[in-house]
């Protein structure tokens, strides 16, 4: 059998694999942190409770309304987005003259009212999502067995996240955002009607977060306490990428996916740690992160 | 009256026409109170400008049109709009085009999506080619990050993104501060350009000589109020008033 340094090719790879899984949702997360904090340069601290407000609408629909994963999958964002707009339009945008730390205060406030609220009715044991049909079983690689499911996963988070990408750095719309992100006064000179396009940022930050929920959904058992367990990871990745940086968040998120992964083949007990081993590293070596622009 | 001042064909707009009123305009930064009572008129077509020493309230009083300041009372009428009340991305698309005293370029933007980045407020706006015409550097820097051009790039690029939008009142902002004296000699060759195409233009000026061959009239404020309207006809006589006021 192929080794890799003592370990069977087999099992390396199958890190690998699930390092790179766990990566796409590192990255689909960290992006939405981002793309938020471009613009309302508020650090969303309810980003996982609206990643497992996604999760759980997923199975909710399902199990109450007949809807379908796919159906789920295109839905689900929308509607958590939209409750995003709404606690926008009511909360955050009452306090976004003050400093920062209120936003923050606030959306982690927010976090603990999704939490504590799902915990009261549902309990804290999380339930199964089905993998939907059409996703089971799985693919013989040679190397390893790749579930199709996982498989997929990868697929439509890099896809959702290089589409981020494209709209951000190459459309008009996009342009709209990284001026409005540095000028929202002279873009409003200009015409643009920056309240609204904070509005819609932040809507469309939630509805990725809620996009990952319902990926996640089949994979990870879903409880109420899903995201803010993933959140703590997510945001060491935000501080290695830098903040506000898109192409940052997303080659980080998958980065650090893929040390996880390697840590959890020769050095099992650091898997946990050492995203944050690479944290501290880098706030020492490189304080505004890999891809932030030196302050 | 300018009788270079002309609009475009396609503009049913009248020359003369009252493009822009203030009447007894006040606006406050939070306690401070900036303007005290600034009145003017702007006629369509017409350049004029607002002089006065710093801190007069120049900037102020493009800004509080925009709306961009505190708190303001009194009346901003555009093109027989009352805009008071207005919310401040409303006001461009009454067609008026806003550059910045500090230009406002944006780095994260190449300088082609600063050009290409302020909506189109009117139909009728200058296109990419005639603008390129116009600033033959900016073509050829199109692909450079915004911030790394020149400081008089930078000008011309600030004033270039508002050609493209359609806008027929062009607010400026000491367009001139700063730059290289034959820069400021070609910004005056593109400002006389704009007038011949019918644009409303109010300039705040610190630079008199650039100004003075250009405008048809001069307010001149101090205190946050205007004390003194001159018209160019009666520029000659009253020389000497002006720059006692101005200070130099």
């Amino acid at each position: 059998m192929t080794m890799i340094f003592g370990v069977p090719l087999a099992v390396f790879m199958g890190q690998l694999m699930l390092g790179l899984i766990n990566g796409a949702f590192y990255a689909l997360l960290s992006l939405g942190l981002a793309v938020i904090f471009g613009l309302l340069k508020i650090i969303n601290f309810a980003h996982g409770a609206q990643y497992m407000l996604g999760a759980f609408a997923a199975m909710l629909a399902l199990e109450y309304l007949g809807i379908n994963y796919w159906a789920a999958l295109l839905l689900v964002p929308l509607v958590v987005g939209a409750l995003g707009v709404v606690i926008e339009r009511l909360v955050l945008r009452r306090i976004a003259h003050l400093d920062h730390l209120y936003g923050l205060l606030l959306t982690y406030g927010l976090a603990l009212i999704f939490e504590g609220t799902l915990i009261n009715i549902f309990g804290v044991s999380g339930s199964s999502y089905p993998t939907p049909e059409a996703l089971q079983g799985g693919l013989n690689l040679g190397f390893m067995f790749l579930p199709t499911y996982r498989a997929w996963v990868l697929v439509a988070a890099l896809v959702v996240c290089g589409g981020t990408w494209f709209i951000i750095e190459r459309t008009r719309l996009g342009a709209y955002l990284r001026a409005g992100t540095e000028n929202p006064a002279l873009m409003q000179a200009f015409g643009v009607n920056v309240p609204q396009l904070i509005t819609l940022t932040y809507g469309f930050g939630v509805a990725l977060a809620a996009f990952a929920g319902v990926l996640a959904a089949p994979l990870y058992p879903v409880s109420p306490t899903m995201g803010s367990s993933l959140l703590i990871v997510v945001f060491a990745v935000v501080v290695i990428g830098g903040m506000g940086s898109i192409l940052g968040a997303i080659i980080t998120g998958l980065a650090m996916g893929l040390i996880e992964g390697l840590t959890k083949v020769y050095y099992p007990e650091a898997a946990n740690t050492v995203i944050f081993l690479v944290m501290i590293l880098v706030l020492l070596l490189r304080p505004s992160g890999l891809f932030g622009k030196e302050a | 009256m300018s009788q270079a001042a002309q609009t475009l064909g396609e503009t049913p707009e009248r020359d003369g026409a009252e493009m822009l009123r203030v009447s007894d305009l006040h606006a406050f930064y939070g306690e401070s109170h900036i303007l005290h009572g600034v009145d003017f008129d702007v006629k369509r077509g017409e350049l004029v400008t607002l002089l006065g020493r710093n801190g007069a309230g120049r900037s102020t009083t493009l800004k509080a049109i925009m709306n961009m300041v505190g708190r303001r009372t009194g009346s901003i009428v555009i093109n027989g709009t009352e805009t008071l009340d207005m919310k401040p991305h409303r006001i461009p698309r009454l067609g008026v085009g806003y550059c910045p005293e500090e230009r406002g370029i944006f780095s994260s933007l190449d300088v082609e999506e600063n050009l290409l980045l302020p909506p189109t407020v009117r139909s009728g706006g200058m296109g990419l080619d005639e603008i390129y015409a116009m600033f033959p550097n900016l073509y050829e820097r199109r692909r450079s990050q915004g911030t790394r051009l020149s400081g008089g790039e930078q000008q011309m690029l600030a004033m270039a993104r508002i050609l493209r939008t359609g806008a027929r009142m062009l607010l400026l902002d000491e367009i001139t501060e700063g730059l290289a004296p034959v820069i400021v000699q070609a910004l005056g060759e593109v400002l006389i350009k704009l007038k011949e195409r019918g644009m409303t233009i109010v300039l705040v000026e610190q630079n008199f000589r650039f100004a003075a061959p250009l405008a048809d009239r001069h307010f001149v404020m101090e205190h946050g109020r205007i004390i003194e309207e001159i018209s160019a006809a009666e520029l000659p006589a009253r020389r000497e008033h002006l720059n006692t006021l101005l200070g130099v």
